[in-house]
């Protein structure tokens, strides 16, 4: 019985506004604006920050990343034509900070090389990747054919090789090309797999990069060495550096910030230069989430606006529908209406019309970020609490701004209503 | 006295209404009192200005005296507040209007049920007591029509029926012919006349014509918002 009276309600309402379709449908078109901008803009944000929190996630927030950086030199240096610069991570970084930080699960020492790599007729420049096997536990990637390297890889002194899924095309490396050897400078090495790499755009480095080739730790000291010749103009330019990135998993989550001080205090402990840097995906991650909060404030607000402007129309047409109806409401109340009866008649009608133009919205909002995603290439993500949020800001809106008209009918002296003309 | 006021419907002791203009009082009612009995239908007639409406509406619970006392069925509505002078209205009186006073958007059907919608009617027995009343005043074949549609007749003709679907002690009418020809206006004092005289419904009519109060029990009589005096004519 209360559902067949509600829907009468709901029935009679739409009647009476179908009364004037026109001023009716601009009032909708109000809300529509409102809700479809609201949702519209709340995907774009969501989208845009969802990018930037997937490229963070891929350097995994457990991690810290320790990188070798060439400090700023003093000028005296340059004048020399054979320039000698020391810097970097030290073998003995990584030991001491496996062993004292007692929050660090496991570290993996990282060499890095440039060097051309050749394979039958094929070459590239690769960056060989001198590491542990706990590198493929800490950057999990896909192993597309053949295995990581191993434990016994490095006991062995192995002359074993991984090629990344790009660096495998490039050298036209197939299934059948494990097992045999990539030539890297002087030296040979056995394909023992082929990886996925996840690199990241927008400024962020993952740990992987296409053009990477993995090899034992050892091997690479041992073939190349710590030191770096490279030739500029007439110059030469030596550096030595042990290790050039040190990659730390922290135990839990809660713990990388305060692990990500110590491990910042004992370098600088044993560094005289700052001759690294420490970045900390989580802290990008929080940041990240930050902005992504201040980002939607932003964009729902402008979008609000747009809301309580719909929100001021139906109030405004509301009101010139009790003044137009004032005699229906004198008829109304003489017969024995309540004033809560014709509040709830009044609120009905501004209900629906704000529902109806947040259920359109809903639609707009949804297609305007479909039509950016292919128009802009912008990604966009319309998530289900926006809808909702939409459609509930819609119906409040409905209450909200017809309370007022609706109550001022209601107060109307019945008698006056009646000789109203 | 006290045994009239037992059996009487409507009891008006010493009713003043006193309208606050500003600074200025306008006295409509200056101490009215009367007793209707139940079955009567009364003329309420007078001079423009003399109370008639301000009486009706007073009768008709859409206001309540300055002073005095308004007994309805037993009931002071002086006491009464906003919601259950409502209420009253609701389950007690009828009203028929000079204009009418159709919703111009509902069809005949519509405007007959809306006090059985306040009552909280279902739909179907709603609608076949709205058919029942629209065959009583002659109008069943404008069952679907709008206001609009209809002659001023006609549409008085849905007021009555309007008025009568809650079955109420008493029906109120404000010169229910004042926007009518002579001819039309005889066959709704014919229709009231009927309703009087078959069902018994006790009607208080103002008019200010004194054929169309002929159709009446009794004449009452005011001038400057007192009773100059009444009479019983049949
Ligand atoms: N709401 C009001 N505010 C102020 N004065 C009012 C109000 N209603 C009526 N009056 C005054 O009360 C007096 C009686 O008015 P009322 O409408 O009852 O007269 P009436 O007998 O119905 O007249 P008519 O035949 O012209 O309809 C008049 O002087 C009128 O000006
Ligand atoms: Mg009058």
């Amino acid at each position: 019985m209360q559902h067949s009276r509600i829907f009468r309600n709901v029935r009679l309402g739409i009647k009476n506004l179908m009364i004037h379709k026109l001023r009716s449908g601009l009032t909708v078109l109000g809300m529509v604006f409102g809700v479809g901008s609201v949702i519209a803009m709340l995907s774009v944000g969501e989208g845009a920050s969802r990018e930037a929190m997937e490229q963070i996630r891929k350097l995994g927030s457990n991690n810290i990343i320790i990188t070798a950086m060439k400090p700023v030199e003093d000028d005296s240096a340059s004048i020399q034509r054979v320039r000698m610069s020391i810097y970097g991570l030290l073998y003995e970084d990584e030991r001491r900070i496996r062993e004292t930080i007692p929050t660090v699960q496991q570290t993996v020492p990282i060499k890095l090389i440039r060097k051309d790599g050749y394979l039958g007729e094929r070459s590239m420049e690769l960056r060989i990747v001198g590491t542990t096997p706990d590198w493929f536990e800490l950057v999990a990637r896909k192993v597309l054919a053949g295995r990581v390297l191993s434990q016994r890889d490095t006991e062995k002194k192995a002359a074993a090789c991984l090629l990344t899924e790009h660096g495998a095309r490039r050298l036209l490396a197939t299934q059948n090309t494990i097992g045999e050897s990539v030539r890297i400078g002087p030296d040979h090495f056995e394909v023992v797999g082929i990886i996925q790499t996840e690199t990241a755009s927008g400024g962020i480095q993952t740990p992987d990069q296409e053009v990477d080739a993995y090899i034992p730790l050892n091997v690479a000291r041992e073939r190349y060495g710590d030191m770096v010749v490279r030739r500029t103009a007439g110059a030469q330019e030596r550096e030595l550096v042990e290790l050039h990135q040190v990659l730390v998993q922290v135990r839990s989550i809660d713990q990388v910030e305060s692990t990500a001080e110590a491990i910042e205090k004992m370098l600088r402990h044993f560094h005289q230069k700052k001759d690294y840097r420490i970045s900390v995906p989580l802290a990008l991650l929080k940041q990240a989430e930050a902005t992504k909060r201040t980002f939607n404030i932003v964009l729902g607000s402008i979008a609000g606006i747009s809301l309580l402007v719909g929100g001021i129309g139906i109030m405004n047409i509301m009101l010139a529908t009790v003044t137009e109806r004032t005699r229906e409401i004198g008829i109304r109340r003489a017969i024995g209406a309540k004033q809560r009866q014709i509040i709830g008649q009044f609120l009905i009608e501004t209900i629906v019309l704000s529902t109806i133009g947040g259920l359109i919205g809903i639609v707009i909002g949804v297609l305007i970020p479909w039509v950016i995603t292919v128009l802009a290439q912008m990604p966009t993500i319309v998530t289900s609490w926006s809808i909702l949020l939409a459609l509930g800001i819609s119906v409040s809106v409905g209450i909200i701004f017809g309370l007022y008209p609706a109550v001022r009918a209601a107060r109307l002296d019945p008698i006056a209503a009646l000789r109203h003309e | 006295m006290a045994s009239q006021t037992a059996q009487s419907l409507v009891v008006l002791e010493d009713v003043h209404k006193i309208y606050a203009m500003g600074t200025q009082q306008v006295r409509a009612l200056g101490g009215v009192s009367l007793s209707i009995d139940t079955g009567s239908f009364w003329a309420i007639m007078g001079p423009s200005g003399s109370g008639k409406s301000t009486m009706l509406n007073l009768l008709g619970c859409l206001d309540r005296p300055t002073s005095g006392h308004y007994i309805l069925n037993g009931q002071d509505v002086a006491l009464l507040d906003d919601d259950k002078l409502s209420e009253l209205r609701l389950r007690q009186l009828g009203f028929i209007f000079q204009s009418f006073n159709l919703i111009p958007q509902l069809t005949v059907q519509e405007n007959i049920e809306l006090p059985l919608y306040y009552l909280g009617w279902e739909a179907r027995p709603s609608a076949e007591r709205a058919r029942e009343l629209a065959e009583l005043v002659g109008l069943a074949d404008r069952f679907y029509h709008r206001p609009m549609e209809l002659s001023g007749g006609e549409q008085q003709r849905v007021a009555v029926a309007r008025s009568l679907a809650n079955d109420p002690v008493v029906l109120l009418a404000d010169e229910p012919t004042g926007n009518l020809d002579t001819v039309t206006g005889r066959q709704i004092m014919e229709l009231l006349a009927e309703l009087n005289n078959k069902q018994g419904k006790t009607i208080l009519m103002v008019t200010h014509e004194p054929d169309i109060a002929t159709y009446a029990t009794h004449h009452l009589h005011l001038r400057d918002g007192r009773i100059d005096r009444w009479e019983k004519t049949s």
